[in-house]
C-alpha cells in the first residue's frame, strides 16, 4: 500500500503544470488530505488492498472446496492461532472465511472503489466544481472506513463461541449472531460496520450536496454525465439503507451484551424482525454496489461510440426508478420464512418490475453503440464483457424472483452463482473498465493496453468457469455455506476451482500492468481517447491539476453529456 | 489556500443538515420498526401471531362446522421446566369457546420464572385462533418442585371459512415455547 501510494506521489512530484499547484508534505497530503483526488486515490488503494484480502480469502475457500472432504481448514485455523482445532472449530472457520469474505468484498473492495474511488475523482471534475462540499469530512469518512476494516480484521483474532473470529454470515442474522456466538468477535464485526456505515454516510451526503450545489454555471441536472446521475441516486440509496442497518446490528449488539430482547423469542421479540431490518438495508445495498457501475459504463459506451449515450433522460430515470423499487422488494431474500402466499405474491411481482429500467439500461447501450463509430480499446470491450454477464445475473435475478421457484433454490449455489454474476461479474468488471478508461488520467501514465485485453480474456474465461458450473450445482441441490459436499457435487466444484485460479492469475496480469505503467507508462495527454470523450474531465490535463477550475467552466445549450 | 479547503457556503450547509437529517430519521425508523413490527403482526396474524380479544361477545358457533386443534408443547433447551399440554388434540366447533390446559413443572431446586411464546400453523390460520385468556400473556413463576395447570381460552373466528386461502383445512396446531426469564440477582 505504501509502495503505491509514495509511486504516485514521487511521479507526481516530478510534474510541473502551469497552474499554482502548491502541495502539501507527504504526511499531510495523503494522511489529512482534504483534495478529492487524492482522497480517491487512498480509496482505490485501499480498495485493492482489501480486494486482494478478500480474493485471497476465496482462494482458501476454493481450495477447501475442490475436493469432497475436509482438508485445509485445520490447517488455517492453526495458522490463525488455534491449536489442534476441533471439528467444530474447523466448520466454525469456514463460517468465519465466508463471512470476512462477504464483508470486505461489499464494505471494503466494491463501495470503497466505486463510489469512494471513482466518485471522488470524478464527480466534482465532471460537474465543473473545484472539490467536494465537505473537504474535512471526505477525509473522515475515508479514515472511518479504514478504521472499519481493522475492527473487522481484528474480530478474526479474538473468541467468537465455537472459535476464533465472527461466523455469522454477511447477514448476521440472529440467533446465531447473538445467543449463538458469544465472545468479542461478532461485536468487532458489528463494529466494523458501524465504522465504515458512519463513514459512508459521511460520504453519501458529501456527494448529495456537492451535486445539488456546486454544479458549474449550465449544468443543469439533466445535462450531468451519467455516472454523477448514478452516485447521486447511489448516495440516496446510502442515506436511506444505511441507518436502518446501523440500527438493527446497534440492537444485535444491546441482545448480545446488555440483555435486550428484541431479536430473542424468550424476551418476546423475534428473530424474523432482524432479517427485515437487514434486508431493508441489504437489498438497496446490492444497488448501491451496481448502481455507480451503470454509470461507468454508460460513460465509456458512449466514449468509445462517439455518441451520446441513447435515451439519455430515460437512462437517468431508469437508475432514479431502480433505486426507488429497489426499497420495496426485500422480502424476496426471505421467501421460506413463512410469508403467506398473497405477499410472496406482491414481492415477486414488485421484484420482477426491477427487470424494466434495468432493461431500458442494457438495451440503451446497446442502441447507444448501434450505428456508433466503435472503437474497441480496452474499456470497451471491458464494458462490453459487463453488459454480458450482468445481463446473465440479471436474467438468473428474474427467475429467483419468484416465489415458488426460490423455495427451491433457497441457499443452495444457484443463489450463489446468481449474486456473483451480478457482482464479482457485474460490479468488479465496470470497476476494471472504470479503471483502464480512467487511470492514464488519474496518474498522467499509459497502462498497456496489450496488457489490459490480456488482463480481460484472461479474468473472462476465469471467472465464467468458476461462476457458472454453480448454476449446475445449485440446481442439483448443493446447500451455501458449506466447507463439503457428496461426491456427487465434485467434477463441478474441482472446475469452479480451476478457474478461481485463471481468474487469479489475470490479477498477476493486472498488478503487471499498474506496475508497468508507473515505472515506464508513457504520459498521457489530456484527452487521451480522443472525440467521443466530452465530460469535463477531459479538459484537463492527465493528471489534473491538483486544483482544478480556477475559473468555472461554462457548459453551453448544445453541449453533450 | 494549498491545504485549507474553501469554507463552504450557507446552501451547502443547508443540503448537507437536511441529507444528515434524513440519515437521522431513517436511524429513528430502524428502531421504530420494532414496535411497529409488533402491532403489523398483532393486527394481520402475519408469521403465525394469534389473535387476542377481551371476550367472545357476538361470535356465533357454527354448529355442525368443526375443526380439530392440536397442541404442540416445548421447553428452551437448558431450561429445567417439565411443559406439556394434558390434551393433545380437541376437535372443537368453530365460533364456540374452548378449554385447553396445560401442565408445567419446575424440576431444579431454585425459582424460575419463565414466559412463553406461541405460534399458530398454518400460519394463515393464526389471524383466526383467537385466544380470550392465556397463561402467556404473563409471565409464570414456579417454586422448586411446583407444579401448576395453565388454562388457555380461546375459540376459532367463524371468519375463518370464507378464507379462500384456508378451503379444507382440518386441523390447526397450537404450540408454545417456554423460556427462561433472567431474573435480578
Amino acid at each position: 500500500m505504501a509502495t503505491i501510494a509514495s509511486e504516485f506521489q514521487a511521479h507526481d512530484d516530478g510534474h510541473v503544470h502551469d497552474d499554482h499547484d502548491h502541495k502539501p508534505g507527504f504526511f499531510s497530503r495523503w494522511f489529512m488530505s482534504t483534495n478529492h483526488k487524492d482522497i480517491g486515490t487512498l480509496y482505490l488503494i485501499f480498495a485493492i488492498t482489501a480486494g486482494v484480502i478478500g480474493g485471497a480469502i476465496s482462494g482458501l475457500m476454493r481450495a477447501e472446496l475442490a475436493k469432497p472432504g475436509i482438508q485445509y481448514l485445520a490447517t488455517i485455523a492453526a495458522a490463525l492461532g488455534v491449536s489442534n482445532p476441533s471439528f467444530d472449530q474447523q466448520l466454525h472457520l469456514w463460517n468465519v472465511l465466508i463471512t470476512a469474505h462477504g464483508l470486505i468484498m461489499v464494505f471494503f473492495m466494491v463501495m470503497p472503489a466505486i463510489i469512494g474511488g471513482f466518485g471522488n475523482w470524478f464527480v466534482p471534475i465532471m460537474i465543473g466544481a473545484p472539490d467536494m462540499a465537505f473537504p474535512r469530512m471526505n477525509n473522515i469518512s475515508f479514515w472511518l472506513t479504514v478504521a472499519g476494516f481493522v475492527s473487522l480484521m481484528c474480530s478474526a483474532f479474538v473468541p467468537g463461541g465455537t472459535g476464533q473470529g465472527a461466523g455469522i454470515g454477511w447477514t448476521a442474522y440472529a440467533p446465531l449472531s447473538t445467543t449463538g456466538s458469544s465472545g468479542p468477535a461478532v461485536d468487532f464485526a458489528i463494529f466494523s460496520l458501524h465504522l465504515s456505515g458512519a463513514g459512508s454516510i459521511m460520504g453519501a451526503i458529501n456527494f448529495i450536496t456537492t451535486i445539488f450545489n456546486m454544479r458549474a454555471p449550465g449544468m443543469t441536472l439533466h445535462k450531468m454525465p451519467l455516472f454523477v446521475w448514478s452516485v447521486l441516486v447511489t448516495a440516496f440509496l446510502l442515506l436511506l439503507a444505511l441507518p436502518v442497518l446501523a440500527a438493527a446490528i446497534t440492537m444485535l449488539l444491546t441482545d448480545r451484551n446488555f440483555g435486550t430482547t428484541f431479536f430473542d423469542a424468550a424476551g418476546g421479540g423475534d428473530p424474523v424482525l432482524f432479517q427485515h431490518l437487514f434486508w431493508f438495508f441489504g437489498h438497496p445495498e446490492v444497488y448501491i454496489m451496481i448502481l455507480p457501475g451503470f454509470g461507468i459504463i454508460s460513460q465509456i459506451v458512449s466514449t468509445f461510440s462517439r455518441k451520446p449515450v441513447f435515451g439519455y433522460l430515460g437512462m437517468a430515470y431508469a437508475m432514479v426508478a431502480i433505486g426507488v423499487v429497489g426499497f420495496v422488494v426485500w422480502a424476496h431474500h426471505m421467501y421460506t420464512t413463512g410469508l403467506s402466499e398473497d405477499v410472496k405474491m406482491y414481492f415477486t411481482t414488485a421484484t420482477m418490475v426491477i427487470a424494466v429500467p434495468t432493461g431500458i439500461k442494457i438495451f440503451s447501450w446497446i442502441a447507444t453503440m448501434w450505428g456508433g463509430s466503435i472503437r474497441f480499446t480496452s474499456p470497451m470491450v471491458w464494458a462490453i464483457g459487463f453488459i454480458f454477464l450482468f445481463t446473465v445475473g440479471g436474467v438468473t435475478g428474474v427467475e429467483l424472483a419468484n416465489g415458488g421457484l426460490d423455495d427451491n433454490l433457497q441457499d443452495t449455489y444457484y443463489v450463489v452463482a446468481h449474486f456473483h454474476y451480478v457482482l464479482s461479474l457485474g460490479a468488479v468488471t465496470s470497476l476494471f473498465a472504470g479503471f483502464y478508461y480512467w487511470f492514464p488520467k488519474m496518474s498522467g501514465r499509459w497502462h498497456s493496453e496489450l496488457l489490459s485485453y490480456l488482463h480481460f480474456a484472461v479474468f473472462f474465461v476465469g471467472v465464467n468457469m468458476l461462476f457458472f458450473p454453480m448454476h449446475f450445482l445449485g440446481m442439483q441441490g448443493m446447500p451455501r455455506r458449506y466447507p463439503d459436499f457428496t461426491p456427487a457435487y465434485a467434477y463441478w466444484n474441482h472446475f469452479a476451482t480451476v478457474g478461481y485460479m485463471v481468474m487469479a492469475a489475470s490479477m498477476v496480469i493486472f498488478f503487471v500492468n499498474i506496475a508497468y505503467a508507473l515505472i515506464a507508462g508513457r504520459k498521457a495527454e489530456g484527452n487521451y481517447w480522443g472525440e467521443g470523450a466530452t465530460t469535463l474531465e477531459w479538459t484537463l490535463s492527465s493528471p489534473p491539476p491538483f486544483h482544478q477550475f480556477e475559473t468555472l467552466p461554462t457548459i453551453k445549450d448544445e453541449d453533450h453529456h | 489556500m494549498a491545504s485549507q479547503p474553501a469554507p463552504s457556503s450557507p446552501a451547502m450547509r443547508r443540503t448537507g443538515l437536511l441529507a444528515g437529517g434524513l440519515a437521522l430519521a431513517m436511524l429513528a425508523l430502524g428502531f421504530a420498526a420494532v414496535p411497529l413490527y409488533r402491532m403489523f403482526c398483532q393486527a394481520t396474524g402475519f408469521g403465525g401471531t394469534p389473535a387476542r380479544a377481551a371476550s367472545d361477545l357476538g361470535v356465533r358457533a357454527q354448529v355442525g362446522r368443526q375443526m380439530s386443534v392440536r397442541f404442540d408443547a416445548n421447553v428452551d433447551p437448558g431450561m429445567p421446566w417439565r411443559f406439556h399440554p394434558r390434551q393433545r388434540l380437541q376437535q372443537v366447533t368453530i365460533g364456540q369457546r374452548n378449554l385447553a390446559i396445560y401442565e408445567a413443572t419446575n424440576t431444579s431446586g431454585k425459582v424460575i420464572t419463565g414466559a412463553a411464546s406461541f405460534n399458530v400453523a398454518p400460519d394463515e390460520a393464526a389471524r383466526y385462533f383467537t385466544k380470550i385468556a392465556c397463561f402467556c400473556f404473563t409471565q409464570q413463576v414456579l417454586q422448586p418442585g411446583q407444579s401448576v395447570s395453565m388454562p388457555v381460552s380461546y375459540y376459532i373466528d367463524p371468519k375463518i371459512l370464507d378464507d379462500k386461502d384456508l378451503k379444507g383445512l382440518e386441523q390447526i396446531t397450537l404450540s408454545y415455547t417456554f423460556h427462561p426469564v433472567p431474573t435480578e440477582k
